[in-house]
């Protein structure tokens, strides 16, 4: 028997768009008993465990399982030969071996498989596996690997992922006007998406030869389109059920353990539990791209930005995992939300032997944004203005062009958005009555002394669903019938709860599109068609329009019925609290007689208004499907003499369409801001040689409740007419603009130049010499 | 090894208990008591506190025999069971103090014992009291309106 597998989730507050009302899953939750994909249990299960590579780049000469084999306890140990179909994978290259092949790429890649009845025992025959190892030198400068020709060739197809340009006007000639000029290299390290749930999921194998896979992940088609042929399995020989997942941002969008627990489960006839810890799951997802930029921004004395340059490069670690797409983003919002008449960007994703990098939260846009933003400060600086003046002056706005040439053609309140942050009331100055309030906290380092505030600026712009041509799409199935003698209503898609909200919004939706009380949402599965990812904030807008069509879907068939059968027209029909009404005549009917036994379901797709992709040597396209902003002030009281610091107040302004749940919608805002403070000032997985320094909780560190300082956010609707409800995606935002606004507050602190994030308490305060 | 152990007010056994199970190994994998989360297994993020003796404690930092005869509560003693929440569970679904939910079983315990021991808990206290407990969804702040919230409802009923 399996347990914890998902049920029907009961929708069953009232509240439709608009509205806040509880989570579904919110009791289950809170009470322990909401079932994640680690709490899932088989009575027959094993256990299965993954053996990794020690070296960030090696041949392999042999493996002799013979050992690990024999040890008692195990059923299983499966090396690449075990593959049974393809042997390798990829979201958007097939370059990751299932299990190392010959080589190893980075430290952590996946080399052979242990199944057994005890994690211990797996843990122990692991070890027993004896991998005969030609150590490589590893390549783990991505500036070496993009730019020098005798550096190693890590892939048959060379080292650049990929190289995007973007070419506007004609900047020599623009220098040449420019009154101020402002450069600047800036460094932005690894980041960890860091969410609490480690990989983990269940394979069961079926008696038809194919599998049942219940696991925690963003996007369960595109799963399973690389999931089958690396089983050589036909798809429909792969049912996935969405578990319960423990936040995502980013990390779940490539395979981890999928493969490997059908796998196993194919291989011994059992069903195959694995479970990642901590340590493990550094090296069992992709991290955000560390990047290296060199802007220059040339502007004429009365602050108009004439040109700006950027060279973007990117590691894209071993695997090219989504490099190829954060490459698109970082050089289409290369120069960000201003109006620049001369662009040259160069924005490039390369392969080295560091752990892949792919999606997290900001997806190219992240990185940009820092160094787009620092040089917003240093332009302020060389021109004598204030931050946000030289951010106003340049603003993007409806109607204006991006560096694409997209001209953006729904709301971009910027210059609004930087006034009401600028009448922002400001904090108290530093206190000194409460330690817990000053840098160091509950340490005792400081009552005030050597802390010096500062404030700062930062404003992002972020693209919202799948960009340059990708047909990104949802569905949705909607059931109406009657349970129990009231109208209920079922609403089936693929689309993965990651945490975000997406099955309070459902039943929003349903509530609001046929006026009923009761709805469920089913388990997310690839028995119904593909929803896409959950990323790029794109869920409400896709999956939420997906399930808003499908309604609609239902709510015409009613009304052609009602019509029938009451000889009205079927225009002057509208549904509320379970009844049918009509314009002229009131309630006609109560849904439940009209239904009677009859079910009505509708399935529908909804697809985003068309993209085209960027050019290849102009980076010129309408690329991007709906942009969305974001600005932050932060405010930071740094210690100047021991280099600790507090966040101590972050006020962001974003403008978010239509609000659709406030509540949820602030913890959007409010976890972004938290990630982004996180690669301000803390969060950077340490590689040495190409090795991981730094993975566990204990030595990466996330804020805490005590890093976070209160929040206040003020929101804007300025409706997006080409969006379901208006709405604009907002998982993403705040986490761009969050990141300069704190640096630029650590500047405003301590005078230094602050290009480098995290930054650590070493680049505040310089060793003392002599 | 055999293992005894109160668990929530009742008694439970556990056979073959390998010595390096951790309580949280046993709670989850053995006794089917899953609302306890194992996020780092290194007492850093809190996702599996429990109350051990009426001291709030990482179970996966307690050796699965140094449990036994003790008296454990779980995120599942914490309500009264049938799906009836305590104010503290409560306030967390009214504030929106849950996203994805696998910090929320160690929050609930951490904020159930600040909630239990200090009236008018200060933004301070609370900070404090559950800096021990990882979330990475939320940025904290429904977090705070929830144990706020659970605070002044207590205060408002008296108890």
């Amino acid at each position: 028997m399996t347990v914890g597998t998902p049920d029907n989730l009961a929708s069953s507050t009232r509240g439709g768009v608009g509205q806040s009302p509880h989570r579904p899953d919110g009791t289950h939750k809170v009470t322990g008993q909401f079932a994640y994909s680690s709490d899932l249990w088989h009575d027959d299960m094993l256990w299965g465990m993954t053996l990794r590579s020690p070296h960030p780049h090696a041949r392999i000469r042999s493996i002799d399982i013979g050992p690990a084999l024999a040890t008692s306890g195990v059923y299983a140990v499966l090396t690449h030969e075990d593959v049974p179909g393809t042997k390798y994978y990829g979201l958007e290259e097939n370059d990751q071996p299932v299990l190392a092949v010959d080589t190893v790429r980075y430290q952590g890649e996946a080399v052979a498989l242990v199944a057994a009845d005890h994690p211990e025992t797996a843990r122990r025959a692991m070890h027993e596996i004896v991998v005969d190892y030609e150590v490589l030198d590893p390549l783990t400068d991505p500036v070496r690997s993009a730019f020098d020709p005798q550096a190693p060739q890590l892939h048959e197809h060379g080292n650049v992922v990929r190289h995007q340009p973007v070419r506007v006007g004609d900047v020599p000639s623009a220098r040449s006007r420019a009154d101020v000029v402002v450069t600047g290299e800036y460094e932005i390290g690894m980041q960890d998406q860091a969410f609490l749930g480690p990989e983990s999921g269940l394979a069961v194998p079926g008696e038809d030869g194919g599998v049942d896979l219940y696991v925690a992940t963003q996007w369960m088609h595109t799963d399973l389109r690389q999931i089958a042929p690396c089983l050589g399995l036909p798809e429909e020989k792969v049912r996935m059920t969405l578990s319960g997942v423990g936040g995502a941002f980013g990390a779940r969008e490539d395979l981890s353990m999928q493969v490997h627990a059908a796998m196993l489960a194919m291989h011994t006839g059992r069903p195959i539990k694995i479970v990642y810890n901590r340590e493990e799951s550094f090296y069992g997802h992709v991290h955000r791209h560390p990047a290296k930029m060199r802007y220059e921004h040339g502007a004429t004395a009365d602050g108009r930005i004439v040109y700006a340059t950027a060279r973007i490069v990117l590691d894209g670690g071993a695997y090219a995992s989504s490099t190829t797409n954060v490459v698109g983003n970082a050089a289409s919002l290369g120069v960000g939300p201003y109006i620049v008449p001369n662009v040259e960007i160069d924005a490039y994703g390369v392969y080295t032997n560091n752990p892949p990098c792919g999606a997290m939260r900001g997806f190219g846009a992240v990185q940009a944004c820092y160094a787009y933003e620092s040089q917003m400060d240093k332009l302020a600086r060389e021109l004598d203005v204030h931050p946000l003046e030289v951010r106003r002056i340049n603003a993007i706005h409806q109607g204006a062009a991006i560096a694409t040439g997209q001209v953006v053609d729904t709301p971009a309140p910027m210059t609004e958005m930087i006034d009401r942050l600028r009448d922002a009331p400001l904090p108290e100055a530093v206190e000194s009555g409460d330690v817990r309030n000053l840098p160091g906290g509950v340490s005792n380092t400081t009552h005030g002394e050597g802390v010096r505030r500062g404030v700062g600026y930062g404003v992002g712009l972020k693209n919202i669903c799948f960009s340059e041509g990708f047909d990104d799409y949802s569905t949705a199935r909607v059931r109406l019938e009657v349970v129990g003698g009231e109208p209920a209503v079922l609403i089936h898609t693929a689309a993965a709860e990651v945490g975000q909200g997406l099955v309070t919004l459902q039943g929003q939706i349903a509530r609001t599109e046929l006026g009923v009380e009761r709805v469920s949402i089913a388990p997310a599965d690839t028995q119904v068609g593909d929803a896409g990812s959950s990323s790029a904030s794109r869920q409400s807008y896709m999956t939420g329009g997906a399930v808003k069509r499908a309604c609609e879907a239902v709510r015409e068939r009613l009304f052609h019925l009602a019509a029938e059968r009451f000889d009205v027209p079927a225009e002057q029909l509208s549904l509320s609290g379970g009844k049918l009404v009509s314009e002229h005549s009131g309630v006609l009917v109560a849904l439940a007689d009209l239904l009677g036994d009859a079910a009505i379901e509708e399935t529908r797709e909804f697809h985003h208004r068309p993209t085209t992709g960027m050019d290849p040597v102009t980076g010129q396209g309408d690329t991007h499907t709906q942009l969305a902003l974001c600005i932050h002030r932060a405010v930071v009281d740094v210690d100047v003499e021991l280099g600790l610091l507090k966040v101590v107040d972050m006020t962001a302004v974003q403008d978010v369409g239509t609000v659709l749940n406030r509540v949820s919608l602030e913890g959007q805002i409010h976890g972004g801001t938290a990630q982004g403070l996180g690669l301000a000032v803390m969060e950077e997985i340490q590689l040495a040689d190409g090795k991981l320094t730094n993975p566990s909780f204990t030595d990466y560190l996330i804020p805490t409740i005590l890093d976070m300082p209160p929040m206040r956010l003020d929101i804007l609707e300025r409706a997006d007419p080409n969006a379901p409800y208006g709405l604009r995606g907002a998982g993403e935002p705040s986490t761009l603009s969050s990141t300069p606004a704190i640096a630029a507050a650590i500047r405003d602190a301590t005078g230094l130049q602050i290009d480098r994030v995290p930054v650590r308490p070493h680049d505040i305060v310089r060793p003392v010499t002599g | 090894m055999r293992l005894n152990l109160t668990i929530n007010g009742a008694k439970h056994t556990a056979d073959d208990v390998w010595p390096g199970e951790s309580l949280l190994y046993v709670l989850r994998e053995r006794l089917g008591l899953a609302g306890s989360k194992n996020a780092c297994e290194q007492g850093e993020c809190g996702s599996c506190t429990v109350y051990l003796d009426g001291v709030p404690a990482c179970s996966c930092l307690v050796a699965a025999g140094q449990a036994a005869g003790h008296e454990v509560v779980t995120v599942e003693g914490i309500g009264g069971g049938d799906e009836e929440l305590h104010p503290v569970q409560e306030a967390f679904v009214d504030a929106g103090a849950v996203q994805c939910g696998f910090c929320t079983p160690g929050l609930i315990v951490a904020a159930h014992n600040l909630v239990e021991r200090t009236d008018e808990p200060s933004d301070e206290e609370i900070r404090e009291e559950l800096a021990g407990n990882l979330c990475r969804c939320t940025g904290y702040e429904k977090i705070l309106d929830a144990v706020r919230l659970a605070a002044a409802r207590k205060q408002e009923a008296g108890t």
